[in-house]
């Protein structure tokens, strides 16, 4: 019987090939926009995590309330101890510091004199490790316009268009105003071996990138830093291991009653991220519910046509002493077969154009120039296992639920009613 | 009758038709023995189908009885209502209505996938009904490409392959031309006198009268006349 109806699907193409195309299309729809939505979420979600978050990030207390703010006196101390111990506890993440300073930059002309004056949005990492983790990390090397990478201490990367808004050639020193941890003011020099642009107004505005010892120096911050952040070895945030990483940190460290205490906060935690991410899962359960909806209403109307078109052959069948039972199943069957061709047409036409953007991603940096949020300008899709059953289930649902309602209509109608229709 | 395999008594059938009833067929009382050769005669709108459907167990009467192989049609569910079909009668059809996507073959053997059979056994049947009619050469063929005289034969194969004990045959000369209906009529004759199968037709077709061995007169749902037919042979 199955080779029956198999036959009759391939051999009849009105049978098939309209349900075959709509249950791809909403299949490779859905599969496509999954996995485009994943790649840029998951995208974003590393950039926060690399750029500002970590996978989990430690602070005192009052700087983490007023984080904004820059409070580098407020800044962690004893950092080095904090670091070995995190090691020791969390072998599989890696702890680095970080400061983050505000100030007002100054460039001066050949006298000593201001030239030109900007604020400046520092951000020390360590860039003279020869692993180059954190270097990769905020994309450092791929930004450079021009010059190259600090390469001993006093060497610092700006923004590239507060270079050519001022003029500042690569070689030329710049101060800093700023104050030290302690609340004195400082202006110390450094000397400009390369321009960045990372293509997000966020991160370009008054940029200023120095290694980590610098700012340690500049800012009387030896064995101090404003942040620690933590990286799962792996590279992949786990929000479960994050969780219970800040619940277990937080229990042992972290006293509600002493500002300076440390406090520990995982990726998730950050406000918009959070709602990114559920954002990102809402709209993955919603658009798969529109699409089993819609696709289940087409499909049944094509079919009721296709019940309609064949009520010749339902009557020989239950003239033949197929019982309407019987014919109701086999409508069945040939939906999930029918299903199964579209869904998996679907799926490997959604899986591999996603594929193919998550190699070649498309680049809207021209369109992102004035967004503030950190996005990312290359948006590409993400190839992920559940791709392979997001758009496949709600295929053969959507295609069995259509031909079972259309089909029911047919099981209801009385055995001599559907015969008598049977007669031209 | 004892031998009486379609007994009919007071047989009434009626159709809702708005809010009153349409009365098809009104106190029939009729019964047919093995291998009879009977043609229901009447005009268009006489009850010919109605009476037809009822005794191929696909419609039930309102008022009567109807007793087909030893089986009350009323009494039927729909599964044991299949079942009779499926075993035991087949239906003709003016309109041939074979399943345009498959071959010829494969229309005549779809009968028999609902009953359980082994394919050789199942390829043997289908040969065998296939050259019943004369159309073993046609197996690969799909309807599309046969006459109509073909397609009425291919439907005879497919009424007959599961060996039933009654065919309903409802104006099956119909659609065609002088010569097939000729061709259809004597295939089914040879297939009543060699295989003793009780063929019941429908018709309002002179060609078919002259070989009926017993001619029943419908009008407007009746009776009228129940007439032994002396062969011109
Ligand atoms: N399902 C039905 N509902 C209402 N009237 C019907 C139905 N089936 C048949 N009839 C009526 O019953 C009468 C007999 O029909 P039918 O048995 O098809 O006649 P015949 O086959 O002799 O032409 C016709 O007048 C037809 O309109
Ligand atoms: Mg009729």
């Amino acid at each position: 019987m199955i080779k029956f109806l198999i036959k009759g699907i391939l051999r009849d193409k009105s049978r098939s090939l309209l349900p075959v195309i709509v249950v791809s299309l909403g299949v490779f729809l859905t599969v496509f926009m999954s996995g485009w939505m994943k790649g840029i979420f998951g995208d974003m979600i590393d950039m926060n995590a690399n750029y500002t978050m970590g996978h989990v990030k430690v602070m005192t207390r009052a700087y983490a309330e007023n984080e904004e703010q820059i409070p580098n006196d407020l800044a962690l101390l004893d950092v080095d101890a904090l670091t070995r111990q995190l090691s020791a506890e969390y072998p599989n993440v890696e702890w680095v510091r970080r400061i983050m300073f505000g100030g007002l930059l100054d460039v001066p002309d050949e006298n000593g004199e201001t030239r030109a004056q900007g604020p400046a949005a520092g951000r020390a990492v360590d860039l003279l490790s020869p692993d180059f983790k954190e270097a990769e990390r905020l994309n450092i090397p791929k930004s450079l316009v021009q010059g190259r990478m600090p390469q001993q201490q006093g060497e610092v990367l700006i923004s590239d268009e507060f270079a050519r808004r001022f003029n500042v050639a690569i070689g030329d020193d710049i101060s800093i105003l700023g104050s030290t941890m302690y609340g004195s003011m400082v202006v110390p020099t450094f000397t400009v071996c390369g321009t960045l642009n990372f293509g997000m107004a966020m991160l370009d505005r008054g940029a200023i990138i120095m290694d980590i010892t610098d700012a340690e120096l500049a800012f009387d911050m030896q064995d101090a830093a404003g942040e620690l952040l933590g990286y799962f070895k792996d590279g992949q945030y786990n929000d479960d291991e994050a969780l219970l990483m800040r619940e277990s940190f937080n229990a042992v460290y972290s006293d509600v009653n002493d500002e300076f205490s440390p406090q520990m906060v995982r990726l998730r935690d950050e406000a918009t991220l959070k709602q990114y991410l559920e954002m990102a899962d809402n709209m993955s359960a919603m658009m798969v519910m529109i699409f089993v909806i819609a696709m289940s209403i087409v499909l049944w109307n094509t079919g009721l046509l296709g019940g309609l078109r064949r009520y010749t052959e339902y009557g020989v069948r239950l003239a033949l002493g197929e019982e309407k039972g019987h014919i109701f199943r086999t409508i069945i069957y040939e939906a999930l077969m029918i299903g199964s061709i579209g869904s998996v047409l679907g799926s490997a036409l959604g899986i591999g154009i996603s594929y193919y953007l998550q190699e070649n991603g498309i680049d809207f940096s021209a369109m992102m120039k004035n967004v503030t949020m950190m996005m990312p300008t290359v948006y590409r899709a993400k190839v992920t296992p559940d791709l392979f059953y997001i758009g496949f289930i709600p295929g053969l649902l959507a295609m069995t639920l259509g031909n079972a309602l259309a089909g029911y209509a047919i099981y209801k109608r009385k055995t001599a009613q559907l015969f008598k229709e049977l007669e031209v | 009758m004892d031998n009486a395999i379609i007994q009919l008594n007071g047989l009434t059938k009626r159709f809702p038709v708005g809010s009153g009833y349409f009365t098809a067929l009104s106190d029939i009382d009729l019964s047919f023995s093995k291998g009879e050769f009977a043609g229901l005669v009447g005009p268009s709108g006489s009850g010919k189908t109605t009476l037809l459907n009822i005794i191929g167990s696909l419609d039930v009467p309102s008022v009567g009885e109807a007793t087909v192989l030893n089986h009350s049609i009323a009494g039927l569910n729909q599964k044991q209502a299949a079942n009779l079909r499926n075993h035991h009668i087949g239906f003709i059809f003016q309109t041939y209505n074979l399943l345009p996507v498959y071959t010829v073959y494969e229309n005549v053997e779809f009968a028999l996938l609902l009953q359980k059979m082994s394919a050789t056994e199942r390829r043997k049947a289908v040969m065998q009904a296939l050259e019943w009619v004369g159309l073993t050469d046609k197996e690969k063929s799909r309807p599309s490409m046969l006459s109509g005289g073909e397609c009425q034969r291919v439907a005879i194969a497919r009424s007959m392959v599961k060996k039933p004990e009654i065919v309903l045959a409802d104006e099956p000369t119909a659609n065609l031309d002088s010569k097939n209906s000729h061709h259809i009529l004597q295939t089914m004759q040879k297939l009543n006198d060699e295989l003793g199968v009780t063929f019941i037709f429908s018709t309002h077709d002179e060609k078919v009268m002259q070989y009926l061995k017993r001619k029943i007169s419908l009008a407007d749902g009746r009776v009228v006349a129940d007439e032994l037919a002396i062969l011109s042979q």
